[in-house]
């Protein structure tokens, strides 16, 4: 790219032909309430600093970069670093995201929360917001994202929520949206939608993508401070986008930062059980915006498999999309096995246990990182550890029982 | 011109209550399913909305995403709406309006759409995610093949989107009686009274018709009191499930009755 760029410019409503609004015109009043406060929460120097001090003194930031040389040299002659979002409360990068809505919530006079969750991770975060500033918390699961993450099902009932398990459907992430989406029109008078990720109608893309544009604008810092230089490569999970749209959004403008996202390709991208959007998706309307989707020829959604929860989704944010066709960040597909392989092996070498989710991008460097010239870097958003996967890994490998 | 606005004013001046009925395609098969929805002209719904079963119809209660569900386990295809819509609108004279989410018209090309819809015999569309603003493609075809288009105005809707909403509307605008999603509701929202005022008051001339909830006669007569129409569809589709096109035709009849 040899013209100076400002992608960095860029907010919905659109990223070039993806985003919108194709929702139920019963939510434009919300969205537009919500984008208005959030407009004016921008411009305001106090919500700025009341979001800091919650960032430092309850979720932990800034979080730190750990260098990982031997499970890089998995990955041949280069050097990788994580940005440690598995070190924030509650354990994820959701946090971020959640505390930022959760003022905007407070702003508009909205008692009551209710959030889709996949793993368990943006549920949890929700009713830690939830429990921290008094408010109902209502949380949508599909039934088989609560049996396989049932840890973090209990994790939300202690802090005081509601989770629902959601039966229509694939009974997974997708279906936790459209009933939350449902719930959201009955009740959006007293309710605000804590959207967990980069996807569904604007402005939310673009608010859940500032709350949490602080993973890259501190790893940026970080890198130039603690190191001098900027990593060559950035890598992260891509579930519907919103760890690694963090991580790459402060670096959009540095053309020299090649950015890498992973999707899950569950048993092969080749096979009908995947949920890699990005790579094998076609344009479509889900969930209020226009972006890749996996559905069939009459555009009815086909399912997404993966063996983590967070990245079971058969959508992805607009902005990856337009990121995506205008060549400015490059998906691949990893599978449930590379995943699982990598989460034991970062485990081994470097004892930090990693989300299944995280797993993905793990197994993203180690597969990528082999065609990259001898001494690159990459930095890869660690957005999650994995004690909520405990049971899933154990089956996996045989660790359970005596 | 729209023939569904013809049939709703000529009820207006006859002081005849108007019913819009629901009834998903394909549901439970798509034989079944012609055969329920002319049934359902034929014992008293004036305009029929054929809904096109989705896999994530996210303004719709348990009973519309049940039905829709089980015609898509049954095999429905997009490519069998115009042929069944055919069907119907070759028995009756019935205004038939199609209700679609908008990826799948988004993904059959939606001037192709348009055409076959037409070709078919089909009177235009319900679109229930497509807001007017993000409807480019669909105003332009529909006005060229002078298709009814039909706009959500809500209870949260500002006073500038309902005439918007209004002026856009062509057959008549879809009134949500009450923020929520589809299914019978006991009490109707006194809202829907202000959103049909609402619309009127733009200086649109556009009929009315108020949705989502209704499902006993007196809120039929009632709605039909301040608006051009009322729109059932779960109530429907109960009735089906529970007793076949008889009770089906029952509940239609006694709905238009008022008894
Ligand atoms: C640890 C972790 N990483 C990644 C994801 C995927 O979401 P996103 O793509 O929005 O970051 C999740 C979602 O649940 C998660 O828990």
């Amino acid at each position: 790219m040899n013209n100076p760029t400002n992608l960095r410019a860029q907010d919905g409503p659109y990223f070039g032909e993806y985003g919108g609004r194709f929702v139920p015109e019963s939510l434009i009043a919300a969205l537009d309430e919500l984008d208005a406060t959030y407009q004016q929460a921008k411009a305001d120097p106090l919500f700025a600093a009341e979001l800091a001090e919650l960032n430092h003194s309850y979720v932990g930031r800034p979080s730190i970069i750990t260098e990982v040389p031997k499970f890089a040299a998995l990955a041949g002659d280069i050097r990788v670093f994580l940005k440690r979002e598995d070190l924030n409360h509650t354990g994820s990068h959701k946090i971020n995201n959640v505390i930022g809505q959760a003022l905007l919530a407070k702003r508009m006079g909205k008692k009551r929360i209710i959030a889709e969750t996949g793993a368990g991770q943006h549920g949890v975060a929700s009713a830690t917001a939830a429990a921290l500033f008094g408010l109902d918390c209502v949380v949508y699961m599909g039934e088989v994202d609560t049996q396989r993450q049932a840890l973090n099902v209990a994790r939300m009932r202690l802090l005081g929520a509601e989770v629902i398990p959601v039966t229509t459907g694939s009974r997974t992430l997708k279906d936790a949206i459209n009933e939350a989406l449902r719930d959201w029109v009955t009740n959006v008078d007293h309710t605000h939608y804590l959207l967990g990720t980069v996807a569904g109608p604007h402005p939310f893309p673009t608010i859940v993508r500032d709350f949490h544009s602080i993973i890259g604008i501190e790893s940026r810092a970080q890198m130039l401070n603690d190191y001098g230089f900027l990593p060559d490569v950035l890598a992260a999970c891509v579930g519907g986008g919103s760890n690694a749209i963090g991580l790459f959004h402060a670096f959009l403008d540095d053309p020299s930062v090649r950015l890498w996202g992973f999707e899950a390709a569950g048993e092969g991208i080749n096979t009908p059980r995947h949920a890699a959007t990005l790579s094998m998706g076609k344009v479509g309307v889900l969930h209020g915006a226009k972006s890749y989707m996996l559905q069939d020829e009459d555009g009815q959604t086909v399912e997404s498999h993966s063996i983590s929860a967070g990245l079971d989704y058969p959508g992805v944010g607009p902005e990856h999309a337009w990121l995506k066709d205008i060549n400015r960040a490059e998906y691949f597909g990893i599978t449930d096995d590379q995943a699982m392989q990598a989460l034991k092996a970062l485990s081994q070498t470097e004892g930090i246990i990693p989300a299944i989710e995280t797993a993905h991008a793990l197994a993203g460097v180690i597969e990528h990182g082999k065609t990259l010239p001898a001494g690159s870097t990459i930095l890869l958003n660690l957005s999650g550890r994995g004690d909520k996967d405990m049971e899933t890994v154990g089956k996996y490998f045989g660790f359970l029982g005596a | 011109m729209s023939k569904t606005e013809d049939v709703l004013r000529d009820l207006d001046s006859k002081d005849q209550p108007a019913l819009v009925g629901y009834f998903p395609a394909g549901y439970p098969t798509i034989d079944e399913s012609v055969a329920a929805c002319v049934a359902m002209c034929e014992s008293g719904v004036d305009v029929l909305e054929l809904g096109v079963p989705y896999s994530d119809p996210v303004m719709d209660g348990l009973v519309i995403q049940e039905a829709t569900e089980e015609a898509l386990a049954n095999g429905f295809k997009l490519k069998d709406l115009f042929p069944t819509l055919k069907r119907i609108t070759d028995s009756v004279d019935t205004p038939v309006l199609v209700m679609s989410y908008w990826n799948p018209i988004m993904q059959y090309g939606v001037e192709r759409f348009a055409r076959d819809l037409k070709a078919a015999g089909g009177a235009g569309l319900i679109t229930p995610d497509l807001i007017p603003d993000e409807a480019a493609d669909w105003l332009k075809i529909s006005d060229e093949l002078d298709l009814d288009r039909v706009f959500l105005a809500t209870p949260s809707s500002s006073q500038e989107r309902l005439a918007n909403s209004a002026s856009l509307s062509r057959g008549f605008v879809y009134a949500v009686s009450t923020m929520g999603i589809t299914g019978a509701r006991e009490d109707l929202d006194r809202k829907a009274r202000d959103v049909v005022s609402g619309v009127k008051a733009s200086g649109s001339d556009t009929p009315v018709c108020v949705g989502i909830g209704i499902s006993t006669a007196d809120q039929v007569a009632e709605v039909n009191s301040y608006a051009d129409g009322a729109i059932v569809g779960s109530l429907f589709i109960k009735a089906y499930k529970n007793g076949g096109v008889a009770e089906l035709t029952e509940s239609v009849s006694s709905l238009k009755s008022g008894k």
